[in-house]
């Protein structure tokens, strides 16, 4: 058997015997979706209140779920039922689980693609960075989501680009944004890069014309129909609630957690009664800051676009396709740290193309990206555990968690470093065919993969769960302050979020 | 170079999958009234934590033996006070005397789960490891090593039985194991602890006994003066006895009553000739000729006896002979594969028995093979696992182990240059033609693969409504012949080997 082969058999075959354990409210949200794209005429799609959850995103994952729904009707034709509210018998639970996987099939893919110029042990360690990736695990095939596919959407544009291809880049970005629409995040970047690099030299306006009717046609396919139904306002709601608060419940690891933990603090200091609490309340809520001022959706799309700012310039100035993915995870990274209502699950659009990118050879440097990627990949899956569990199931499940990272972790910190990773002569035709062949042998070295603070600081992490999980529950101090767990671990991830952003910075510099 | 941490991930992701398997169903999961082998695990538990030792074996008010009374030996009865302790701790409810029967809740659910998990982290873990280096041969690289490692802590067949129906096998497994790793690196004394108590946990230990016993006499025998040789061997005598009696102290104390009570329970001959469906010469001949109507009970046990030995006997006097840890792993091999194919009262999931030297064997030489051989064994007792309801953990956790053994082996063959080394052998002898090999493996488990299929679409007759499970059972056991076969032949080749050594030993 091959071994490309084999790496996937296996990693699905972990996806499928994860198939009994806990799923989240997204499994139900994904059933209720695919009920009302099957049994509801479009323009009620934006519409129906039948369930709490609504379809709330882009019209092409609607249109996703209607194509799943053709399928599922095989499966069991009552998990269509829009009232048939929580089903969830063992065929819908094997159906759903299972599309996942395939759909992940697109990640796998790029992952394949984008790596194909690079030596045979590059390509197989992309496909297990992209087939065993532990947050994908968490978040797709135990929580439920279908971020496989759409990181493959994104990853492919991004070595499109990359590659100079660049109107394959702009439908694959326009899709992906019609999917989910939190990839606007990475639009300025996209939208600066194909301007500059693309509508260029003496045909500049007919390119430019032809990058705008491919970007406007695949809107105009995703929303045309819905606009023609009257639905675009419905739409428009549903996909932008700002109704909802700065941060989410449990706070994710971003600058707005570190500014709510002083605001508490200071609060506390100062022996004033806030709403801090309001935040921890378990649910989505308006939170409000005690002393420090308030911070609307305004105020941080600019925060954000002012921490993107100077890599755009360089992007205006020098739109150069080695630098390109760089520059799109850094401003991504930037949605991440200072956007609105951040949800801790965003840093898959960070992590994982991070990864792939580093081993296709498309960053400016593929050990240094390695590095990065593990540090960051680390803090992330790690940040995410309070997100899946239940305080009181929290110490078993996230010793499990802890299972799925620390095996990834190992394997990845042992052969990472093995692979020629460093600079490759070019992306594209003109490749050299240089380094090992196999798994063994280096080019690299072996070089450790992270720096030695930057090890400390991953250790750290242990103390930090045991401490989260198992001590401070049983100690009156952590009884008084129910959050203080949390707030611990979101501070200390915080912490590592914030240098791992300024690495990405480095990289896109 | 195998890193310690790429050693590391390899256990974590042995680990994962055993986790992984562990979310499933097991063995009686919510059918009364009976239940199954959870429920006498977790009713064990249930009887040493509340009982003293000496009535453990005995039938009272409080230990109704009709509802899974203990029928292992006393160590099963110690790991069963032990985890059972820890049971206690987390949910009392769980082990309470008499009332807990049928206990069943998701928290204690994972409560046992987590027992069968340290164990195996516990024993059977650092017993592979000390097996891979332990049987590695001087010109084996640390590769090679690890692909061995890989060999055996992913065998799906264990795995599933373990994690998925529910035992602890890993337990009586490891200590054979780890007593096998030290015999083969000239630990006797150890070996033979080691092995006593593996045959303490589970009578099935005794599968081994022939290899073990021979071994370690030819090593006895090897010394030079006859008081040399009447020493160790009573040496490795004492060992034995030793822990015996300390494990069967408490019932030693109470009489020559006591001990045989206990023996009754352990090796019951009032069941039949084997257990369900078994892949092995009975059951398969049942088909032609009525075993049970021909003879009588104690004949039949007679038969059975002198059957297994009969097969067995080759191998055996091989050992004897000429021992070498080679030769001793194929002993093993061939002795627990008599007992499965000719002994009495044989049960589907002794297949692990013969499987583990194999996958030691064969993951350093034949790592094609044993990656049939694994599916043919799950195949074997598709039956059983069907029934406990792990229909999908048994063909992910299949394709799981299968997929690791291939990136084990390709990393130890260094990637690339393997594809085209692939059909020509490593130089050990007696290995199969590649080509025709591959095909016939392949066309077996075609087979395989069209009986599960047919079974699934089309339902069995209504004369015949254990047709499928009769015909998987056959097949399985024609290959697990044809493989006794071979193992057999591999032994008399190991033992042509081992000629020149032994002349040279005699001429000095």
């Amino acid at each position: 058997m091959d071994a490309a082969v084999a790496i996937i058999l296996a990693c699905t075959a972990l996806k499928v015997l994860l198939i009994p354990t806990y799923r989240s409210t997204d499994f139900e949200v994904h059933r209720n979706w695919l009920a009302i794209t099957h049994s509801l005429p479009l323009e009620r799609w934006y519409q129906d209140e039948t369930s709490q959850w609504t379809l709330d995103y882009p019209p092409l994952f609607a249109w996703f779920e209607w194509a799943l729904s053709q399928a599922a009707r095989w499966a069991d034709p009552a998990m269509l039922q829009v009232g048939n509210l929580e089903y969830a018998s063992p065929a819908t639970v094997l159906f759903q689980r299972l599309s996942v996987m395939a759909t992940e099939g697109v990640l796998l893919f790029a992952a394949w693609w984008a790596t194909r110029h690079r030596p045979r042990g590059v390509r197989l360690a992309a496909l297990f960075l992209a087939a065993a990736h532990p947050g994908l695990l968490l978040v797709d095939h135990m929580h439920f989501q279908y971020n496989g596919m759409l990181l493959g959407v994104f990853v492919l544009s991004l070595a499109a680009a990359a590659e100079e291809r660049h109107l394959l880049s702009a439908l694959l970005f326009a899709a992906l944004l019609n999917l989910k629409h939190i990839f606007l995040y990475a639009a300025p970047a996209f939208f600066v890069f194909l301007l500059r690099r693309y509508c260029r030299g003496q045909h500049a306006v007919l390119r430019f014309l032809a990058l705008g009717c491919m970007v406007a046609a695949v809107f105009a396919a995703s929303l045309g129909p819905f606009a023609a139904a009257g639905q675009l306002p419905e739409l428009l709601r549903r996909l932008f609630p700002f109704a909802r608060g700065l941060c989410h419940a449990y706070w994710a690891p971003n600058v707005w957690a570190i500014y709510a933990a002083a605001d508490k603090l200071l609060s506390v200091a100062l022996g004033r009664k806030g709403g801090a609490a309001s935040m921890t309340g378990g649910l989505v809520g308006v939170a409000e800051f005690a002393v420090l001022p308030q911070i609307g959706s305004g105020a941080t799309a600019l925060w954000t676009l002012a921490a993107m700012a100077p890599c755009l310039l360089r992007l205006w100035r020098r739109p150069e396709p080695r630098a390109f993915p760089a520059a799109v995870l850094y401003c991504t990274m930037c949605g991440f740290m200072l956007g609105y209502h951040v949800h801790e699950k965003a840093i898959l659009m960070v992590t994982v193309p991070l990864g792939l990118l580093a081993a296709a050879g498309l960053m400016p440097n593929g050990g240094a990206a390695a590095g990065d990627f593990f540090f960051l990949n680390t803090v992330g899956t790690f940040s995410l555990f309070p997100l899946l569990f239940e305080p009181q199931e929290y110490a078993i499940k996230a010793s499990a968690a802890l299972l799925l990272l620390v095996t990834f972790n190992l394997i990845a910190s042992a052969w990472l470093p093995r692979l020629p990773l460093g600079p490759s002569s070019r992306a594209g035709k003109k490749h050299t065919r240089s380094g090992s062949k196999g798994g063994g042998g280096s080019s690299a070295g072996s070089q450790p993969l992270v720096r030695p603070l930057e090890r400390l600081y991953l250790w750290g992490l242990v103390p930090l769960e045991l401490a989260a999980s198992w001590v401070l529950p049983q100690l009156s101090l952590g009884q008084r302050l129910p959050f203080l767990p949390l707030a611990a671990v979101s501070l200390y991830c915080s912490a590592g979020m914030l240098w791992g952003w300024a690495r990405l910075a480095a990289l896109a510099w | 170079m195998a890193s310690g941490r790429e050693l590391a991930g390899w256990l974590a992701a042995a680990l994962l999958v055993r986790w992984a398997v562990s979310l499933h169903s097991y063995s009686g999961m919510a059918v009364p009234p009976r239940y199954g082998d959870y429920e006498a695990q977790r009713h064990w538990m249930e009887i040493t934590v509340n009982l003293p030792p000496h009535q453990w074996y005995r039938n009272s008010s409080a230990n109704d033996l009709s509802w899974w009374g203990l029928d292992y030996p006393p160590l099963s009865g110690y790991q069963s006070w032990v985890t059972g302790q820890y049971v206690r701790l987390r949910e009392p409810a769980a082990v309470e005397l008499v009332k807990s029967r049928g206990y069943e809740t998701p928290s204690s659910k994972m409560l046992l789960r987590q027992t069968v998990l340290a164990s195996d982290a516990a024993v059977f873990l650092p017993a592979a490891a000390a097996a891979a280096a332990a049987f590695s041969t001087g010109g084996s690289t640390t590769r090679q090593r690890l692909a061995v490692l890989v060999a055996l802590l992913f065998n799906p067949a264990a795995i599933l039985i373990d994690h998925g129906h529910f035992q602890y096998n890993c337990i009586g497994l490891g200590l054979a194991l780890g007593g096998a790793a030290a015999a083969a690196a000239g630990r006797e004394v150890l070996a033979s602890v080691l092995f006593s108590l593996s045959l303490n946990h589970k009578q099935m230990g005794l599968y081994y006994a022939p290899a073990f016993f021979d071994f370690l006499l030819g090593r006895c025998l090897q010394r030079r003066t006859v008081l040399g040789k009447a020493g160790a061997v009573l040496r490795l005598g004492l060992a034995v006895a030793a822990t015996f009696v300390a494990l069967w102290a408490p019932w030693l104390v109470g009489g020559a009553g006591s001990t045989l009570g206990v023996l009754r329970r352990i090796f019951p001959t009032q069941r039949g000739l084997y257990e369900d469906y078994v892949a092995n010469f009975w059951c398969a001949s049942s088909r032609f000729v009525k075993w049970a109507r021909l003879l009588s009970q104690g004949r039949l046990v007679q038969l059975c006896g002198a059957a297994t030995l009969a097969a067995a006997a080759p191998a055996m006097a091989a050992q004897v002979v000429r021992p070498t840890p080679r030769g001793f792993l194929l002993c093993l091999a061939n002795s627990a594969m008599a007992f499965f194919l000719f002994s009495y009262q044989v049960h589907e999931k002794s297949i692990l028995l013969p499987l583990l030297p194999l996958s030691l064997l064969l993951g350093r030489e034949q790592p094609r093979l044993l990656r049939w051989l694994n599916a043919m064994a799950v195949f074997s007792m598709v039956p059983l696992l069907k029934k406990d309801g792990l229909a999908l953990a048994t063909a992910a956790a299949t394709a799981a182990c299968h997929a690791a053994i291939t990136l084990a082996g390709w990393e130890a063959e260094g990637g690339a240059r393997q594809a085209r080394q692939q059909g020509s052998s490593s130089g050990r002898g007696g290995q199969l033609p590649a080509a025709a090999a591959r095909f016939a493996l392949r066309l077996s488990l075609v087979v395989c693969a069209a009986l599960l299929a047919a079974s699934a679409v089309a339902p069995p007759p209504q004369r015949l409504p254990f047709l499928y499970d009769a015909l998987i059972t056959f097949w399985a056991f024609l290959h697990f012949f044809a493989l006794f076969i071979y193992t057999n032949w591999l032994q008399l080749v190991e033992f042509r080997r081992a000629a020149p050594t032994a002349k040279a030993k005699k001429r000095v």
